[in-house]
């Protein structure tokens, strides 16, 4: 079975491209652009790999990151974190919550496709 | 006794000050002349004895002569000297300069500490903008958004030779989208950058304060057609919007209230907003915007919503708004924010030499634009006129904490960066 990502991304421009590259590598990919609403679709999904922007409408990324790992449920589970500002004091705040990896726009889809393969793990 | 090394200078100094000859001296205090000056080139140590005659003999104080503070001193000309071009050269006669001319030697270290400090001030408040200026913020943010967006995008339509048609259109049209969005994030960081690298007064750095300096240049009077052809110039295309607003609240102003009526008003009552809005039928606040945004009232106004923003800022002689962060929370506007529908009237004193006092009316309105389980809107206006004199008490306010000097203001909530 292929790995499940859900990416929550507000930019439909920047989802689209990464859901395209991702799905081409044989990943399944759902996207989510309401903060608010990424913890139910985790919750329904259940992915391999949660993709979370960390500016948002609704809820930030660092404040879902909080409550996922509040969850025992999904203590284990792996979250990269798109930042479009690279500032330090964020990734610090994410890193203390647990994050796996990083990645700051703008990527390039090289990087994107390792990353995600290498968080996969030997799924996919 | 801990010596300085530069003890002897220090009696060389002293003794060619008094105008006293080396072997005078040297038969005073029972030592050749010969070995008194290799004393006073501090190429010798003097016995304690020896030093306590040549200090009383020369009335110096022992402390003068002991080490500690000059050898901050000459480290601090040393770092110093390694740093200023021309000089480095010269780092080793650090202690000359300690010794020889320990006032001088002072005085440069005194300058390059005040200018340290000024460095840091400008430092820090870069830093302030850097991370709270959410203009600044919000460009940046977007550009990479879209730079994100385009760069993926791209990638994938160079990279993906078997891509299917409608996807294609569709990351054709993405990149097209981004890219204009791009280009306009870039053209408004431009013009921020630009426009923030100039004098402090020409200054506009985000979309309100260059509305500001149009309406100005109007002066406020925004509804005519000089108006609408200047802000058609402004650099901003959030600039733009934002006059456009204000140019429409102008007109809609003033078809509420036309010139006619509110000459009528004024003759019977003078400029009292409340009055005039009485007579008028008009909402308060349309009263105040009539008053003041117009050529030569000679009012300032002030607007702001219900978190104390200021937005819409007719600055006055005497009297400049913040432009950066929160303003003085004595201004009566936030009396009036807090009571709504309550008529403030105060006299307000701005601090500095010239203690510009203002007679300040004010007060707020209410809204409830959703409705009765929607929220409260408030704004909160203040009508500035000069007040020339007078005995009655006024207020003592400032602009904003960061550059005002009041030293003992119970409001205050940080440090003046004028009074350091």
């Amino acid at each position: 079975m292929a790995g499940r990502v859900l990416l929550v991304e507000d930019e439909p421009n920047i989802a689209a491209a990464i859901r395209f590259i991702l799905t081409r590598e044989g990943w399944e990919v759902a996207v989510e652009a309401d903060g608010a609403a990424a913890m139910a679709r985790v919750r329904d999904l259940g992915p391999d790999l949660l993709i979370l922007d960390l500016m948002l409408p609704g809820m930030s990324g660092l404040e879902i990151l909080t409550a996922l790992r509040a969850d025992p449920s999904y203590a284990e589970l792996k979250v990269m974190m798109l930042t479009a500002k690279g500032q330090p004091r964020d990734r610090e705040a994410a890193e203390r919550v647990g994050v796996q990896a990083f990645m700051s726009k703008p990527f390039s889809n090289d990087e994107m496709r390792a990353m995600v393969r290498g968080l996969m793990g030997g799924r996919g | 006794m801990s010596l300085s090394a530069l003890t002897g200078s220090r009696l060389r100094e002293r003794r060619l000050a008094l105008g006293m000859r080396q072997a005078e001296l040297a038969a005073e205090v029972g030592v050749s002349a010969s070995y008194l000056n290799l004393i006073e080139h501090n190429r010798r140590r003097i016995a304690d004895d020896l030093l306590l005659r040549l200090a009383d003999r020369l009335a110096m104080p022992l402390a003068a002569l002991q080490d500690g503070h000059d050898a901050v001193m000459i480290d601090a000309l040393r770092a110093a000297a390694s740093e200023v071009h021309g000089v480095a050269e010269e780092v080793d006669r650090a202690e000359d300069l300690a010794g020889r001319f320990p006032g001088w030697a002072a005085a440069v270290v005194e300058l390059l500490h005040a200018r340290a400090r000024a460095l840091g001030q400008v430092v820090e408040a870069l830093n302030d903008r850097m991370a709270h200026d959410p203009h600044l913020s919000a460009s940046l943010h977007e550009i990479l958004n879209a730079a994100a967006s385009v760069r993926s995008t791209a990638a994938i339509l160079a990279d993906t030779d078997d891509i299917d048609p409608a996807w294609r259109k569709r990351f054709h049209q993405n990149l097209h989208v981004d890219s204009e969005r791009m280009a306009k994030g870039a053209e408004a960081l431009v013009a921020y950058l630009d426009s923030s690298s100039q004098g402090v007064e020409q200054t506009t750095a985000t979309p309100q304060e260059e509305v500001e300096a149009w309406a100005s240049s109007c002066d406020w009077g925004l509804s005519g057609p000089e108006a609408s052809v200047k802000a058609a110039q402004l650099a901003s295309g959030d600039g733009r919007a934002m006059a456009g607003r204000m140019q429409a609240l102008a007109k809609a102003d003033a078809l509420a209230l036309s010139e006619p009526a509110l000459q009528s008003a004024l003759q019977a009552h003078g400029p009292d907003p409340l009055a005039i809005a009485a007579q008028t039928g008009v909402p308060v606040l349309v009263a105040f915007r009539r008053l003041a945004l117009r050529p030569a009232s000679g009012f300032g106004l002030l607007h702001c919503d219900g978190s104390g923003t200021l937005t819409l800022r007719k600055p006055i002689l005497g009297f400049s708004p913040p432009r950066f962060g929160a303003a003085c929370p004595l201004w009566p506007l936030f009396t009036a924010l807090s009571r709504p529908e309550t008529p403030v009237e105060a006299v307000i004193v701005l601090p500095g030499a010239q203690a510009a006092r203002f007679r300040t009316l004010a007060f707020c309105q209410t809204q409830y634009p959703a409705g009765f389980r929607g929220p409260q809107l408030r704004e909160a206006a203040m009508l500035l006129v000069p007040e020339a004199g007078g005995s009655e008490h006024a207020i003592e306010v400032g602009p904003t904490c960061r550059i005002c000097p009041r030293p003992q203001c119970p409001a205050r909530r940080e440090a003046s960066i004028l009074t350091v």
